[in-house]
């Protein structure tokens, strides 16, 4: 399985880089292999507020639909609109399709970092 | 612990991701996905397990007339070697089950049921049995596959003893050689493709498995879960038991009045129909013009009221669209229509579509 040592994880499979004051979101790979072919993205709009451990977007696959919840809080400064044509890029590489850009992020909720999260998925 | 089909390490040798359906483990997927899987039946062919659903058999002078009496359909000129799809209803008309009823020879009959209500079906069914007949549930001596797909002939041929093949849909064929194992072949599917329904002993389960997987290497032929089954009936607007009907909903509700002869003998259910009249209820398609996917138990709205419930949705895989299926009064819509489906509070459009959404070339 695929773990980046450079990201910060949750425990509902979100991963969160942070850049400075900003944060890149996404699910991770676990979640992506989880949900099988992803076939739709909902994402928030920029300037929307996201608050860590709420919910800020929707990835649906085929067979089932997954809230993605924010592990910052902070201002929508940017979302991945290429996953919105295709949403299937999630799928092709879980740590390079992230869904927004958080500015002014800080970390609000219990995070892991990778050897946390591999011994979380097992 | 849910039960193992005779196939169960095949699946897990394959990759398949296993998951619990209808009591027993069974994948949902293999490693390549449903996607692929769904496309694979679409344009060449796949094999599922389809080992859980339920086999009952029927035997005696009764079993016409006690079939005739349990079931909506007529099976009475149902010539030998054939197939057909049946209700099966409660007094008030609400469905147990919905199956098919296979004639292996005037007085003994195969039926087919839901893996999900095999025991309850059986339990009605022994209640409600007429004289001269012995019913017995020999699902646990039965393995199942299917093999789907318009490649699905040619694949098969390779394996089969010359000739022994069921020609026309809804016709089986007993004691059909495959690779030297003695099957039941029906002309039968649950995707909207051309293919077969392969009955056997569990213990030969896998060598006819590996044997047609060997012989569709040429067409692509790939395993498929119960994902891909899924999205292929929905696509092809198949209903499903659980879904599309159930015990609140009668079989002309479910469009399925192709199947309920309300002219023959009286049959369970019957009375019920008929005091109704013209179905309140019926089932429509839609298909999603706005942004998202609409799934099951989500509320339909027309000019601001809400007139049914979508019973299955998912993404179509093939027509690479979303598609639902309602159940609403009658005549609410028309084909064309523009209505709304409230998805997790969110009202996203949809048009009228007719059924089904894919229907192969022939």
């Amino acid at each position: 399985m695929n773990i980046p040592e450079n990201l910060h994880y949750t425990e509902t499979h979100e991963w969160c880089l942070l850049e400075g004051g900003m944060a890149r979101i996404g699910i991770t790979d676990y979640a992506q292999n989880e949900l099988g072919d992803i076939v739709f993205v909902n994402l928030p709009e920029v300037g929307d507020e996201v608050v860590a451990g709420e919910s800020f977007a929707d990835v649906e696959s085929v067979k089932a639909v997954s809230e993605v919840v924010s592990p910052v809080n902070g201002t929508v400064a940017e979302v991945n609109e290429e996953l919105l044509d295709n949403p299937a890029l999630v799928n092709e590489g879980a740590y390079d399709a992230w869904l927004i850009r958080v500015e002014n992020a800080e970390i609000g909720m219990d995070v892991m970092d990778a050897a946390g999260y591999a011994a979380f998925c097992e | 612990m849910e039960k193992r089909t005779p196939l169960y390490d095949v699946h897990v040798a394959a990759g398949g991701k296993i998951v619990p359906f209808a009591g027993f483990a069974l994948p949902v997927e293999y490693p390549t996905g449903l996607m692929k899987e769904h496309e694979a039946v679409r344009t060449a062919c796949g094999l599922f397990d389809v080992s859980h659903m339920g086999e009952v058999a029927f035997e005696g002078e009764g079993a016409l007339a006690t079939l005739n009496h349990l079931m909506t359909n007529d099976f009475t000129e149902l010539p030998v070697g054939k197939c057909r799809y049946s209700a099966l209803c409660y007094e008030d008309g609400g469905m147990v089950d919905d199956l098919i009823v296979y004639r292996r020879a005037e007085d003994r009959f195969l039926v087919v049921v839901n893996a999900a209500n095999k025991d309850k079906d059986v339990a009605w069914m022994r209640d409600h049995l007429l004289p001269g007949v012995v019913m017995t549930d020999i699902s646990d001596d039965v393995a199942q596959i299917a093999l789907q797909g318009p490649a699905s002939r040619a694949v098969l041929a390779r394996i089969a003893a010359e000739n022994s093949l069921p020609t026309g849909y809804y016709t089986f064929t007993e004691h059909v050689d495959l690779a030297g194992i003695d099957c039941l072949v029906s002309r039968t599917g649950y995707t909207g493709e051309d293919g077969f329904e392969i009955y056997c002993a569990p213990a030969d389960a896998t060598a006819v498995w590996n044997a047609l997987m060997e012989a569709g290497t040429e067409e692509g032929i790939m395993p498929c879960g119960l994902g891909a089954r899924d999205t292929l009936r929905l696509e092809a607007a198949m209903p499903l038991y659980g879904h599309e009907m159930d015990e609140t909903v009668d079989p002309l509700e479910a469009g399925l009045g192709f199947a309920v002869k309300m002219d023959k003998e009286a049959f369970i259910g019957r009375d019920a129909l008929a005091e109704k009249g013209a179905p309140a209820r019926e089932r429509i398609g839609l298909e999603v013009v706005g942004r998202g996917i609409v799934r099951e138990h989500e509320p339909v709205f027309f000019e601001g009221r809400q007139i049914g419930h979508t019973t299955s949705g998912t993404f179509c895989p093939h027509l690479k669209k979303a598609c639902a299926m309602a159940l609403v009064e009658t005549g609410a819509l028309s084909v064309g229509d523009e209505a709304e489906v409230e998805v997790r509070g969110r009202r996203v459009a949809v048009r009228v579509v007719g059924l089904p959404f894919y229907c192969r070339q022939k």
